[in-house]
């Protein structure tokens, strides 16, 4: 341990770290000047150069935010009550369905397993705004434009929480399933009394990776009607003006509480994301 | 040569024979595991739907002149022809994807991997901080609307304010809708929010690496940081490198929400679009969805192609 010590010089080392410095602001800028924005007063906004700190915090932005939502004609609460729905429908939905498929994946021989394993691995290089406008022929040839349902099925087969959880089970203790089997459970059983409560770490990354990708959508994309759309889409709305400054203040405040809820599940679950990405890694 | 023949002809019915019972056996395991595509079934019904379909769907409308209108006609390559040899605003969509893909590609793979690397030193509350701070761009995409206020193009925006109280600029710089600098504004852009799922995988494979190899190491001579990373780290995150790669080739060549959003849509004349915004403007703007689709397979292309050339890499580099 000591002789690993000696082997990291002093100039190296802060080379390191002011270069980790750097990239680091360069990221976390725009996440502080949020936060910090959504608190300042209006004359500190176009303060020049832009002060990081807030010298007397007030919560005229929320308020601003508040009655600007009030003043359109779908009240705010319509879009907090669409973007739960959706995220926590899909994200239940990619959970149920992508923990199933994953345990024979991950512990079953059996024939079209190879040729399952390998779409999914090509899948994940396709995101859904690369196969959007196909899938905008089926899912309007389906009936569900202009609904929340063309948002909610296609996340249900997200790819990446099926791999995710695949590569995570594939780690699990064999003897643990032969002892289930031997007392008469049925696969079925055996997935959800057995892998499931043994895989809580893989099924919690795919829930923050599902949620994340789901409550980042405004839903503009298949729904026109906007008493249908999700929060992000009131945040377009209001931050429209933001081209001049004008409106920095309250866009910053309106960040900050679409941040929230993907940031608390990301801070909660840190751990188990770390443990089950340690297994993301691609064999062949 | 009789006896030749009867040979051949008696393999050819072991042949036969073998083929079927193959089938036979193969049958058998489907019906032994039968509760194993059960389970998978439900999955795959809406992957097929949402995945499968629309690949396929892609490819065959790619030959047709589809556009939810009018009757659909088989126009053979004719999309394919447009879009290589006449279509000037596909060369230049086609050249910004390219030097988007460099950028948030390649130099953000390096940089998830640096900053994993260094995030390594910390101890655990420090890590999953700084964790946090770079992935937040990835947790909610909406913090980009902070760079309009950043590169807002009246005399409030920071940049503005900046360049023009040291007098290198002489009047605000619109700086999202300008060809000669949107481009590199939305470069920078892209890069802040490129950390995503491989750096997350890094971090992770950072922290399950095998200790006693750092000793092993010291023993044999390593004598420095770099050298390491280089022989003992790398080696053994192999199979994260690999799905780093990945994730990462996938975001590179979808770019899009940030230049619609910021820069609008199509940009100043498509000085800042990529193929996946030329492809959504044909699409949805002006419903030629044909053409829309030829785009799109050509993207799958490219992107499964990139995806080859950089796994062979990659695997040729652990294994050595």
């Amino acid at each position: 341990m000591l002789k690993k010590k000696l082997n990291r010089s002093i100039g190296g080392t802060i080379a390191l770290f002011v270069l980790l410095a750097l990239v680091g602001l360069y990221t976390s800028l725009p996440l502080f000047y949020t936060v910090s924005n959504a608190f300042k007063p209006l004359d500190q906004l176009y303060k020049f150069p832009p002060p990081l700190f807030v010298a007397n915090p007030t919560t005229d932005n929320f308020i601003e935010l508040i009655q600007l939502c009030s003043e359109y004609r779908i009240p705010l609460s319509r879009y907090i009550v669409n973007s739960v729905f959706v995220s926590v429908v899909s994200t239940l939905g990619n959970l149920a369905l992508a923990s199933m498929a994953a345990y024979p994946l991950a512990k079953h021989t059996f024939p079209g397993k190879k040729l399952i394993q390998k779409m999914v691995v090509m899948s994940l290089l396709f995101t859904s705004v690369v196969t959007y406008i196909p899938q905008y022929v089926v899912i309007a040839k389906m009936g569900l434009l202009n609904t929340q349902w063309s948002v909610i099925l296609p996340m249900f087969m997200m790819p990446l929480g099926l791999y995710l959880m695949q590569n995570f089970i594939m780690l699990l203790n064999d003897s643990m399933l032969e002892a289930a089997r031997i007392d008469g459970a049925g696969e079925f059983r055996i997935y959800a009394s057995v892998v499931m409560p043994n895989c809580k770490p893989a099924w919690l990354t795919l829930i923050i990776f599902a949620f994340q990708q789901v409550w980042n959508n405004n839903g503009n994309l298949y729904i026109y009607k906007e008493a249908q759309k999700m929060l992000p889409a009131l945040l377009s709305s209001v931050a429209a003006g933001s081209s001049s400054v004008a409106r920095a203040g309250v866009s910053a405040a309106a960040s900050l509480l679409i941040l929230i809820p993907p940031a608390l599940i990301f801070l909660l679950s840190q751990s188990s994301v770390v443990e089950t990405m340690s297994t993301s890694g691609m064999k062949d | 040569m009789s006896i030749a023949g009867t040979g051949s002809s008696i393999t050819g019915l072991g042949a036969k024979r073998g083929a079927s019972e193959k089938i036979r056996q193969t049958l058998r395991q489907v019906k032994q595991h039968k509760m194993s595509y059960v389970l998978v079934a439900p999955y795959m019904l809406f992957f097929i739907i949402f995945m499968v379909i629309p690949v396929c769907i892609s490819i065959g409308l790619s030959f047709t002149n589809f556009n939810m209108l009018k009757v659909t006609e088989f126009v053979g390559l004719s999309n394919y022809k447009r879009l290589f040899l006449e279509d000037k605003v596909f060369v230049t969509v086609l050249k910004n994807t390219l030097v988007f893909a460099v950028f948030t590609g390649p130099v953000g793979y390096f940089l998830s991997f640096g900053l994993a690397w260094l995030i390594n030193e910390f101890g655990r509350g420090m890590r999953t901080l700084l964790t946090f701070l770079f992935y937040a761009p990835a947790l909610s995409s909406n913090l980009y609307f902070m760079w309009t206020y950043i590169f807002s193009g009246d005399a409030y925006g920071i940049a503005n304010q900046m360049l023009m109280s040291i007098g290198v600029l002489q009047e605000p710089m619109q700086w999202l809708t300008d060809t000669r600098t949107m481009m590199g504004v939305l470069i920078l852009i892209q890069l802040w929010a490129s950390l995503g799922t491989a750096f997350l995988s890094f971090i992770a494979g950072f922290q399950s690496l095998d200790r006693s190899l750092f000793e092993a190491g010291a023993i044999d001579g390593i004598r420095n940081r770099w050298q390491e990373v280089w022989y003992i780290s790398i080696p053994q995150m192999a199979p994260q490198l690999l799905f780093g790669a990945v994730m990462q080739i996938s975001s590179a060549f979808s770019v899009s929400t940030i230049i619609m959003s910021l820069a609008g849509w199509p940009t100043t004349e498509y000085k800042a679009d990529t193929i996946v915004t030329y492809m959504l403007d044909m699409g949805n703007t002006r419903y030629e969805v044909g053409y829309a689709c030829a785009i799109a397979v050509f993207l799958f292309a490219l992107m499964l192609f990139t995806n080859n050339v950089i796994s062979r890499m990659l695997r040729k580099y652990s294994k050595d």
